[in-house]
């Protein structure tokens, strides 16, 4: 069974240290600070300059100047700080972030990446979604294996125009777990109950099979 | 004489002087820490073929999108645009013009025009359709492209609070680009829930130095809620 919404964002999770500083982009990345471990300590990095966003306020806590990169309202936690722009963004390009995870429509085997634009469609827009890439060591997309028709979204070279060149080494998809390395992706782990064959059947860029592939833990 | 203090009592006084064709470089993101009054008065003045350099345009009825209705805008520098249908309709038919530019990058634009650095390299874009037509170095082995500074005729501004002297404080995730668009505007207008007396902020507390402030003026703020999301 392909892995749900949640349980990717589980996955994800996996790779959360205790003490990490961590952007999550929108959609499914956001869900991630749902499965936080317990007594794990991890604060979310807001690209509009808040470190240590916190959950949806009550009703009562609402405040317009106290949102996310989502525009959406939220809190802050215990030890969050506050900055502009500028110095947010610092922090990102500066390589200071530990973990980023983001959302794709295409990733291929040179660690290339396409999430921001799909021509002949309205585009509104990368905000900092070049940045992110751009700036961290440690970037783990997530997304469908394939599209709504069945197309690979792994590939030996994106068709889309890029977010970034070269600076993906881990997917997370509904299907499997991969690393890029050396100009092609080696599976690391299938989702429950999902066979080699149908991840390398859907899987159009340069694959490698390790003899053994073991389930996620999910 | 007035020394410093940058405290206007109007916004026909805090707006004057703009004319069709310059470049405005507002602060904001989304409807955080928008200069709403500022937004209003050149809607009042209706000034036009205006270059706008604003992480977004607003949405329909308000933020930068009013300037929409009136067909002022000729050029957004922004990362992320379309919240609004008249902002799609004006794109598409070919009246408007949108210089996409990343969120990071467009801070850092802000900043460096600010601070006397007319270009710096970024790895940001680098191999993407921004990164076309710009030069490309490569330092320790990797590749950054040349961007250009931003600054602007006027700069306009949300702070919380400010002295008469134009010192400014601001509110949470309302910071966002304001500090940057405020040092980058040949003239740059602040707009402010609360003006004090000098002494009365803390000077290590002062996130824009009256320095970058020309006019001050203290406005009222619908401060709209773009996504008002709760918790049970």
């Amino acid at each position: 069974m392909a892995l749900s919404r949640e349980q990717l964002a589980m996955r994800v999770a996996q790779e959360l240290q205790d003490g990490f500083y961590v952007n999550l982009g929108i959609g499914i990345p956001t869900l991630v600070a749902n499965y936080v471990p317990e007594g794990m300590e991890v604060m979310l990095q807001s690209e509009n300059g808040l470190l240590g966003m916190g959950p949806f306020p009550t009703e009562d806590e609402v405040d317009a100047d106290m949102i996310n990169a989502g525009k959406q309202t939220v809190t802050t936690i215990t030890g969050a700080s506050i900055f502009s722009s500028a110095e947010s963004f610092a922090m990102i390009r500066g390589g200071h972030v530990d973990l980023t995870v983001l959302g794709a429509f295409e990733v291929d085997v040179n660690g290339s990446i396409a999430s921001w634009m799909i021509p002949g469609k309205l585009i509104k827009g990368m905000g900092g979604a070049m940045d992110l890439v751009a700036g961290a060591d440690n970037i783990i997309v997530t997304m469908t294996h394939a599209d709504k028709h069945g197309n690979s979204k792994l590939l030996n070279e994106c068709t889309l125009p890029l977010t970034g060149a070269g600076c993906i080494k881990k997917v997370v998809t509904d299907l499997a777990y991969l690393e890029i390395e050396d100009g092609q992706f080696i599976l690391k782990e299938r989702a429950p109950g999902v066979s080699v064959e149908e991840i390398v059947s859907k899987t159009a860029g340069k694959l490698v099979v390790p003899d053994h592939v073991p389930e996620m833990n999910v | 004489m007035s020394g410093f203090n940058k405290v206007v009592g109007s916004y026909e006084e805090a707006m004057a002087g703009l004319e069709d064709g310059m470049t405005i470089i507002a602060g904001g993101f989304g409807l955080c820490g928008i200069p709403e009054g500022c937004i209003a008065q050149i809607k009042k003045m209706g000034t036009k073929e205006l270059t706008i350099v604003s992480n977004n345009c607003g949405v329909d009825g308000f933020g930068l999108g009013i300037l929409l209705e009136d067909k002022q805008i000729k050029k957004m520098v922004s990362s992320y645009v379309g919240e609004n249908k008249l902002f799609e309709d004006q794109l598409l038919a070919g009246e408007l013009e949108v210089e996409l530019t990343p969120q990071g990058t467009l801070a850092e634009k802000m900043r460096a025009g600010g601070a006397g650095i007319p270009a710096f390299y970024t790895a940001t874009g680098y191999g993407t359709p921004v990164g076309d037509g710009k030069e490309v170095r490569e330092f320790n082995g990797r590749n950054y492209i040349l961007e250009e500074a931003i600054t602007g005729d006027y700069a306009i501004v949300k702070g919380w609070k400010a002295d008469t002297y134009g010192n400014v404080i601001y509110r949470h995730t309302a910071q966002n680009f304001n500090p940057m668009a405020a040092t980058a505007g040949k003239i740059t207008i602040v707009e402010v829930e609360e003006i004090v007396e000098p002494g009365e902020l803390d000077p290590t507390q002062i996130h824009t130095p009256g320095i970058y402030v020309d006019r001050l003026i203290q406005g009222s703020f619908e401060k709209r809620i773009e996504q008002r999301t709760v918790r049970a």
